[in-house]
């Protein structure tokens, strides 16, 4: 089966065997204690808006664009948002307070559809590892991020091998050790100041002869208008490339869900030296809501695949759409 | 990447004027361009609208659409506005006491360990004072490693106690220590917390309570979106603190942040983080600040554009045609159609040093370009690769297919040879040298 699935399989509540009901109701409120701060404002704001009206009338739209707005949803998607709602509002000329809820979560959700599957075909070849590099812009959350994948996937009965390939970072190398060793998985690190390219080598060798499982790379942080740390971001990705055909397999962007409309261009930047097939949305547990998800995902049809809510091991969660959306609207 | 506020303006006002009479929804719908804009820059939508209602009252005030470009003179007003928003109160710090006591607090990421480092730098060197770093991160992996190796990397001292998990114990044991070793400057470093975890902000209200500090720094990441408005209000609120350090200005985001904070809070943006070296650390500028918020271009992303278009290989080029003294009108054809793609080309004169002094005579408008390219178009492709052939009849014809006279055309060969010269000079490191330099290095940061 594709290491994916597996993976995927083993955090969803239907697989029984592994996740059980408790745990996945505990998450579930974790979710949902995460997204409470956006679940006041937005669901509220709408009801008191609506409630006793019969037709949207542009005072209200004014009032939804302000709530998409706040949400660090951007001023194109959201007016893209409301177009599309406007439009609806026109054919079905009643419209109660329910249903403009339903009808703005829907228009929301698609726009967090993506086209590719995310399903990721592994290798046949027994000894390859499925490698993964972790990209971003400095203090997003790269690093403790990692920690928490290699402690699911560990806990999935994986192994995992981690690489310092931040070698410029002060104590970079010393913080994901200490990670590997909370969670109780190898690393492979070098001397600060030593190529990336040459950590991000040894690590994929080290976890084949390992017969590791998963390889995850951490990268220094980087601001993606710097050419000269992109072009290196590009050739440590080439260097994957040489041990392992069609490593990296997945290249994680690491988002602050506080950044605002800049992430787009960080997303943009980081996908054009590294094609970028994921994004992790971080500090979530925050009051940030990480609208600018949705336009990345509109524009760049990149997925969000995890999100972060919390500085511990455990505070790492699948992104699903559903809930996310679902979260911000129930009562 | 390079939005000309300004020319959109115009060309909306164009469709006003069009228009027999300008009525008050044209009006409004122009500063709702304006207020997409502030938005798309990050600056919280209360704001953006408060703002932009101030702006239509000037504007109306200077009749702003009866003059011949009020997209310009609306673009300026916008602009002169936010930078005395941003502007006004003292962004020094207080000093005074023995020792100063500086606390620094933020969200997770927001680059305050790196800001302390780089604020121990910029004390000694700028104010001769001896700071004592003080690692009060208890939490986050690694932290106390973090920051002395950048304690060491200043040449500053750093306290820490590796056992002793209580901040608010550490950071009154390290203003002793300081007292007692002779450190005029206690720099706090803080773990990062969100403003929503009450035991987190409990903690540095403690802390405060506990050291009494003489400066309270609240750092912001600069690409901060609407979230800012929440977090700025929620630590001023539990630590009323006494200036704000704007970090990871050297990205591309328009900051609007630095906006919305000031017009929340009310409190002044002491300095802003600009690289992830100890000495990028500058003074806040408001107006250079209003004008990347406006989109309108500064000098930073005016270096990346000049760093983008003069790429490796050009570079490396023009130096050998310099090196073999082939650098002919041709080339300096190319690098004036590159200045020109920047946009705002008063801005680069004098930037980019060498060049900047030598086109620094050159009358550095469009329209003095014109009359250069229409030169150089004038003469054959091997006049200008070997300038040394004008003569007087060539020049004469020259003068004539240009629309200019030979005075303008020996002017030209003139003012090029010197440029030729300087950059000759340069050799010494020479183009490559100046790419350098303008990759960031060495270049004034706002």
């Amino acid at each position: 089966m594709a290491f994916f699935d597996k993976i995927k399989n083993l955090f969803n509540n239907n697989n029984n065997d592994k996740v059980s009901s408790e745990e996945s109701s505990q998450k579930q409120k974790k979710l949902e204690k995460s997204l409470e701060k956006t679940k006041t404002s937005l669901f509220n704001k709408i009801t008191k808006t609506v409630v006793g009206k019969s037709k949207i009338d542009d005072n209200d739209l004014d009032d939804i664009e302000e709530i998409l707005i706040t949400s660090d949803i951007g001023v194109e998607t959201s007016l893209k948002i409301i177009d599309r709602l406007e439009k609806r509002v026109e054919k079905d000329k009643y419209i109660n307070s329910d249903e403009l809820t339903d009808i703005l979560k829907k228009e929301i959700e698609e726009l967090l559809v993506v086209s590719k599957d995310t399903t990721l075909e592994v290798d046949s070849v027994e000894n390859v590892p499925y490698v993964i590099m972790v990209v971003g812009v400095n203090g997003v959350g790269k690093t403790t991020t990692i920690g928490k994948l290699a402690h699911k996937f560990k806990k999935a009965g994986l192994k995992v091998v981690l690489g310092a390939a931040d070698t410029f970072r002060a104590a970079a190398v010393d913080q994901l050790v200490i990670w590997s060793e909370r969670v109780g998985v190898d690393i492979v690190k070098q001397a600060m100041g030593s190529d990336p390219a040459s950590v991000a080598f040894d690590t994929i060798q080290s976890a084949m002869s390992k017969n590791a499982d998963v390889v995850i790379i951490d990268t220094a942080g980087r601001l993606h208008n710097k050419i000269n740390l992109m072009n290196e971001l590009s050739k440590i990705k080439n260097v994957m490339n040489k041990v392992v055909t069609n490593a990296p397999h997945d290249v994680l962007l690491v988002l602050d869900a506080s950044t605002g409309q800049n992430a787009i261009e960080q997303a943009k930047q980081f996908s054009s030296v590294t094609q970028v097939n994921s994004l992790a949305l971080t500090k979530l547990d925050g009051t940030a809501k990480g609208g600018v998800v949705i336009g990345i995902s509109d524009q760049l049809q990149i997925p969000v695949r995890y999100i972060g809510v919390g500085e511990g091991m455990e505070d790492l969660q699948m992104f699903n759409k559903e809930d996310f959306v679902n979260t911000l609207f129930n009562n | 990447m390079f939005e000309n506020l300004s020319e959109k303006l115009d060309k909306a006002f164009k469709v006003l004027k069009g228009q027999g009479s300008i009525s008050e929804i044209n009006v409004a719908q122009t500063m709702k361009e304006i207020r997409k804009a502030l938005i798309s820059a990050d600056v919280d939508y209360k704001t953006a609208k408060e703002f932009t209602a101030t702006v239509k009252e000037k504007a109306l005030g200077q009749q702003v659409l009866t003059t011949l470009k009020p997209g310009e003179l609306l673009t300026k007003i916008m602009k002169d506005e936010l930078a005395e928003l941003m502007g006004s109160s003292s962004s020094e710090l207080n000093l005074n006491s023995k020792p100063a006591i500086i606390l620094v607090a933020g969200l997770q990421g927001s680059g305050k360990t790196t800001f302390c480092g780089k604020l121990a730098y910029f004390l000694k060197n700028n104010n001769k004072k001896s700071p004592l770093l003080v690692a009060c991160d208890v939490y986050r992996p690694a932290a106390i490693d973090q920051i002395s190796v950048l304690a060491e990397q200043v040449s500053a001292e750093v306290y820490k106690e590796i056992e002793n998990k209580d901040p608010i114990s550490i950071s009154s044991n390290a203003v002793k220590y300081a007292k007692k070793n002779n450190h005029d400057v206690v720099i706090i470093d803080t773990a990062g917390r969100l403003a929503v975890d009450e035991a987190m902000m409990t903690e540095i209200t403690n802390i405060k309570s506990s050291i009494n500090p003489d400066e309270i720094l609240f750092v912001v990441d600069s690409m901060t979106g609407q979230d800012a408005v929440n977090t700025a209000k929620a630590f001023n609120h539990r630590l009323d603190f006494n200036g704000v350090v704007l970090t990871k200005l050297d990205g591309d985001t328009r900051g609007g942040a630095a906006l919305t904070i000031r017009s929340v809070v009310d409190k002044p943006i002491k300095f802003i983080g600009t690289s992830e070296k100890m000495e990028g650390l500058d003074i806040f500028h408001p107006d250079r600040m209003a004008s990347r918020i406006l989109g309108m271009g500064d000098v930073i992303s005016l270096v990346e554009r000049a760093q983008q278009q003069f790429d490796e290989q050009e570079a490396r080029k023009i130096q050998k045609k310099i090196a073999k003294n082939t650098f002919g009108f041709d080339d300096f054809l190319k690098q004036i159609q590159q200045i020109k793609k920047m946009g705002n080309i008063k801005d680069l004169a004098g930037m980019i040093p060498g060049v900047g002094k030598a086109i620094k005579d050159v009358d550095i408008d469009d329209d003095a370009f014109k009359g250069i390219e229409s030169i150089i178009y004038s003469m054959t492709p091997y006049e200008r690769s070997n300038p040394n052939v004008l003569n007087g009849s060539r020049k004469k014809r020259i003068a004539l297919g240009s629309g200019t006279n030979v005075q303008e055309i020996n002017q030209l060969i003139k003012q090029f040879s010197q440029m030729g010269k300087m950059m000759k000079m340069m050799q010494g490191g020479g183009a490559s040298k100046m790419m350098e330099m303008m990759k960031g290095n060495n270049l004034p940061r706002f």
